[in-house]
């Protein structure tokens, strides 16, 4: 039930944003995120906007996952 | 952006799988790791991760489904507004299939009481605008990433107006049940995969009690199979190195503090109660019930009948839920509890864990019907 989705914001008026995914797109609220920007990836919950997507910390955990594969392990 | 992609490669899925079994092997004993988020619950079955990963490290799912956590007499109460005249019910369909007393939502619906299944608490606010004459009640059940979302709409029908519109609280918080579970000992956990979603809330820094006061190895970590994967890793790690800390692995939204707005809004409306949790009892401070000035918007206050709670004969949900017994434990399991015929709530939603077993793990455990 905690299912979250990251979408694109591709409009904002006030606290009604339009988000989109895949080619389609959804009402979201912007009521929990509001410094959401346009262009900006959102997480929508439950028809509301709960995080920005932050894609240099997205980076970070992806060089932890590439640090782990290249981990030097005896066979 | 999110990476997708290299999180969900099988490549990358297959290496990171050797990766964990190598480090494995330097463990002394078998180790427990529990998630406690539904949605974690349903990934790892899915990706049938518990079969990929060597038998010393075993994957407990907890009680991080808030519809399978959710105690019998809450739906009997939901059941009981739905069959008064001027109420119409709104839930998240999972709620709808939970077994009741004496019934089930759906079985309410179909005996013509009005319940409506919603995507958004929004909905039913939309729903309270347009039947001004009727009181419209949202079953309010979710941990802490849902919970902003009742209380928003909160705030919107207050500052709107809408003065039909209430909530039965049933929302949950993450820390107690936690603390619960280490402090009750009947399972030894050896490490947490934390609720992503539910950290985008309260924050990573939420969790430091688990490190510094119980010293539980714990990771916050996304959905796709990569993420959990390394999740486990660092778990593993945690144990070798002896230092339990919280690892933050899904940063890309969880910070440190978590959404601050979301925070206040849920301070606005509801405060932490005492609460009933299906197998793990009464929990202090582990729901959150409306605060006294939002009464009028209480649906729990609404006069009804209840009956005396009755859980089906034989039903290990509670076990299940406290990671105690796995699903085939449960003499009901896959006989006559199935998602077609569900009797307990763990079987109920996608997200329970006996539905999850159903589908994805019966033929891996050896233990199917």
């Amino acid at each position: 039930m905690c299912l979250a989705v990251p979408m694109q914001l591709v409009a904002r008026r006030e606290w009604d944003g339009t988000a989109e995914l895949g080619g389609v797109e959804r009402q979201v609220s912007l009521m929990l995120c509001p410094e959401a920007q346009v262009g900006a990836y959102v997480l929508v919950h439950a028809g509301y906007a709960i995080a920005t997507v932050d894609a240099a910390e997205a980076r970070k955990t992806l060089a932890i996952l590439e640090e782990l594969l290249a981990e030097d392990v005896p066979e | 952006m999110r990476t997708g992609g290299a999180f969900s490669d099988r490549t990358t899925v297959e290496a990171l799988v050797r990766r964990v079994a190598e480090r494995a092997r330097r463990l002394e004993r078998q180790v427990t790791f529990m998630e406690v988020c539904g949605t974690h619950t349903h990934a790892i079955a899915a990706c049938g991760l518990r079969r990929l990963l060597p038998p010393r490290i075993r994957l407990l799912s907890g009680p991080g489904c808030p519809v399978c956590v959710t105690p019998v007499d809450y739906l009997d109460r939901a059941e009981a507004l739905a069959a008064l005249p001027d109420v119409i019910v709104c839930t998240f369909g999972d709620l709808l299939r939970v077994p009741s007393s004496r019934g089930s939502l759906e079985r309410a619906r179909a005996r013509g009481c009005d319940v409506r299944v919603v995507y958004s608490p929004r909905d039913a606010l939309s729903i309270a605008r347009d039947h001004p004459s009727m009181r419209v009640v949202f079953l309010a059940v979710g941990f802490e990433t849902t919970v902003p979302t009742v209380a928003a709409v909160l705030a919107e029908a207050e500052s709107e107006r809408i003065a039909n519109l209430r909530i039965l609280p049933g929302g949950k918080r993450i820390e107690p049940p936690l603390r619960a579970l280490v402090a009750d000992g009947e399972v030894h956990i050896d490490g947490f995969l934390l609720p992503g979603h539910v950290s985008v809330i309260i924050g990573a820094d939420a969790y430091a009690f688990l490190g510094e006061e119980l010293a539980v190895p714990a990771a916050i970590v996304g959905f796709a199979p990569a993420d959990i994967l390394l999740g486990v890793a660092e778990l593993v790690q945690q144990v070798l190195d002896r230092r339990p800390r919280v690892a933050n692995l899904y940063a890309s939204v969880v910070r440190p503090a978590g959404n601050r707005h979301a925070q206040e809004l849920i301070a606005r409306f509801l405060e932490p109660v005492a609460t009933r949790w299906r197998g793990l009892g009464v929990i202090p401070d582990s729901g959150l019930g409306l605060r006294a000035a939002w009464a009028h918007r209480d649906a729990s206050r609404i006069e009804v009948a209840v009956p005396e709670p009755r859980e089906p004969q034989g039903c290990r949900c509670g076990e299940v839920l406290k990671g105690v017994v796995e699903p085939p434990a449960c003499p009901l399991f896959a006989r006559t509890c199935t998602p077609d015929t569900p009797l307990g709530a763990c079987m109920v939603s996608s997200e329970g864990t006996c539905a999850a077993w159903y589908r994805h793990d019966r033929a891996g455990a050896g233990t199917a019907a």
